[in-house]
């Protein structure tokens, strides 16, 4: 297994988010995290990635322990994330915010460095823009950018916040596509998105966080079928698509701490 | 104060007071000559404000420091003051590290004021061991014939030795620039100074990045205090004056950017050689007043800051 989580627990002053989480994903899984507003997803993938401190518990990466490791450490060892409001390097180009990744992320030099920069750009469409500053992008391209940066760090596991909100359908079209071809050539994914729709049509497991701990685990479409998380976290059905919107909707400020 | 403030007025605004093309041209090239000096000092205030948000208020000590490095340096050995900076330059970026490693990387991106405390009272600390291992004697790098020479140009003399110093300024700057401008370590330098979570995020140490970056700021450091001990002497308590020229070469044009400081460098040096002209005493105080007047006029200095 690639990630392997025993009881962690996170609190910020007296605010309890995760009491006591434990969760196991395997290697080349499709995860989808869904979870009403606070249930503790953005904190949870801080813990992973380093931003945050576990109070307690352990995490561990491929049979490596992370719990010590800052988030620069935890990124060589192959974890990325991206971030539901996206932060690109306002200051560099559009290239330079991958060419930081592939130099500092995934440890290459010279040409190498350089041509896993512009992959990742094209990858993610954004290769006519490489010399622009980061800072003359749209919001659809800064999501871009910040999913460019998280994979030119060569991720085994990518944790991808909220990628998908705010684009178009035929955007979120292209989008899943995309993250389909990445989680394929072997990288694990976790992705937190409110679009429920989008998730499950990709993921192949799926997860629901309430209240920093795991309410259901498994195929999405079993998932989906618990009365709890219908009713709790989903509102109504879901064949219908008037629900998905409901739970965009509701989403979308679950923000980093 | 007072007296020679109006003398100095009473000067400027005689017409009997000879305008001497010549002398206004030579002036003017001189005061550039020195401000690439007081821009290279500027430059490693420059780099850890735009960089790590820390102001060094030891920073002119470690200028003096320099020099004094140079000094032992000379007298131990053959070399003389620019060829010990071969071995001087590499044991700057030594201490360097090892400051930032020891001292400063606890103190950065906390609140500002911490590593103000930190730097003052390491200015402190390095004033007295010099002084201790010094004396408080004034000494001077021996420029040799160089300090001499000069280069006649159509009536002019310019000296060589403020020629070579620019020369070297402009090559550093040059240099610094194009390694934060054009190479991946310069970005990640510039993505840290943006935003430091997220640069760790994609895999930046920001810790060990500002050990290398203090290490370089004191090799630049470090050919200041050997270009400009050989023009003016230097004592243990020098630092502060020189921590001031950096100051106002950093602030004039505009915080954290590289270039700027460049420029400011040179208005602070042209400033003080016309002050110097029209009353000796006053060189540097006719720099501090064009800082003010440049500050009063545009507060946020004279180019966009940038943020390295």
């Amino acid at each position: 297994m690639i990630l392997e989580m025993v009881d962690i627990r996170k609190a910020y002053g007296k605010n309890v988010v995760i009491p006591g989480l434990s969760l196991t994903v395997n290697e080349g899984e499709f995860v989808g995290v869904i979870g009403p507003n606070g249930a503790g997803k953005s904190t949870l993938f801080g813990v992973i990635s380093g931003e945050h401190v576990a109070d307690s518990g352990s995490i561990q990466m491929a049979g490596e322990n992370l719990s010590g490791l800052d988030a620069a450490a935890r990124c060589h060892r192959g974890v990325a994330r991206t971030f539901q409001i996206p932060q690109p390097f306002l200051g560099l180009s559009v290239y330079e915010n991958t060419l930081v990744s592939a130099t500092f992320g995934a440890g290459l030099h010279g040409e190498e460095a350089r041509e896993s920069a512009r992959a990742a750009l094209l990858k993610t469409g954004l290769l006519t823009l490489a010399n622009n500053g980061a800072d003359t992008l749209t919001l659809l391209q800064r999501k871009r950018l910040e999913l460019a940066r998280a994979i030119a760090t060569q991720p085994r596991l990518l944790l991808l916040d909220e990628v998908a909100g705010g684009l178009t359908d035929a955007e979120v079209g292209e989008l899943l596509e995309l993250i389909v071809s990445i989680n394929q050539s072997g990288v694990t994914v976790l992705w937190i998105e409110h679009l429920v729709h989008a998730l499950v049509s990709v993921a192949e497991r799926l997860v629901v966080l309430a209240e920093g701990q795991i309410v259901a685990d498994g195929i999405p479409k079993a998932v989906l079928d618990v009365p709890a998380v219908r009713e709790t976290y989903l509102g109504s059905d879901l064949e219908d698509d008037e629900a998905d919107s409901v739970v965009a909707d509701a989403g979308g400020d679950d923000v980093r701490g | 104060m007072a007296r020679p403030l109006m003398l100095t007025i009473m000067r400027l605004l005689t017409p009997t007071l000879e305008f001497d093309m010549l002398v206004f041209i030579e002036t003017l090239i001189n005061g550039l000559l020195l401000g690439a000096l007081y821009a290279l000092f500027g430059m490693g205030l420059s780099l850890s404000l735009g960089v790590m948000r820390m102001i060094n208020i030891a920073h002119g000590d470690f200028i003096v420091l320099g020099a004094y490095l140079s000094s032992v340096i000379v007298m131990s050995t053959d070399l003389g003051p620019l060829a010990s900076l071969l071995l001087l330059l590499p044991l700057m970026f030594v201490i360097g590290w090892l400051l930032q490693v020891v001292l400063f990387n606890r103190v950065v991106g906390r609140d500002p004021l911490s590593p103000l405390l930190l730097t003052f009272g390491l200015s402190i600390v390095i004033q007295n061991l010099l002084q201790e291992g010094f004396s408080a004697d004034t000494r001077s790098l021996p420029a040799g014939d160089l300090a001499l020479q000069g280069v006649e140009l159509g009536g002019m003399s310019i000296g060589v030795l403020p020629l070579i110093s620019a020369a070297i300024s402009i090559a550093v700057f040059w240099f610094i620039n194009r390694l934060i401008h054009r190479s991946p370590v310069g970005a990640a330098v510039r993505a840290v100074a943006d935003d430091q979570e997220t640069a760790r995020l994609v895999g930046v140490n920001d810790k060990r990045l500002f050990a290398y970056m203090t290490g370089l700021i004191l090799v630049t450091v470090g050919i200041a205090s050997v270009l400009y001990g050989m023009r003016t002497p230097f004592s243990p308590a020098s630092g502060p004056e020189r921590l001031i020229f950096s100051f106002e070469a950093v602030v004039l044009g505009g915080l954290g950017n590289l270039w700027g400081t460049f420029i400011g460098g040179l208005i602070i040096g042209v400033s003080q050689l016309f002050g110097a002209r029209i009353d000796t005493g006053l060189g540097p105080f006719f720099g501090h007043l064009v800082f003010l007047l440049a500050l009063i006029a545009r507060p946020q200095g004279l180019f966009k800051g940038g943020k390295s």
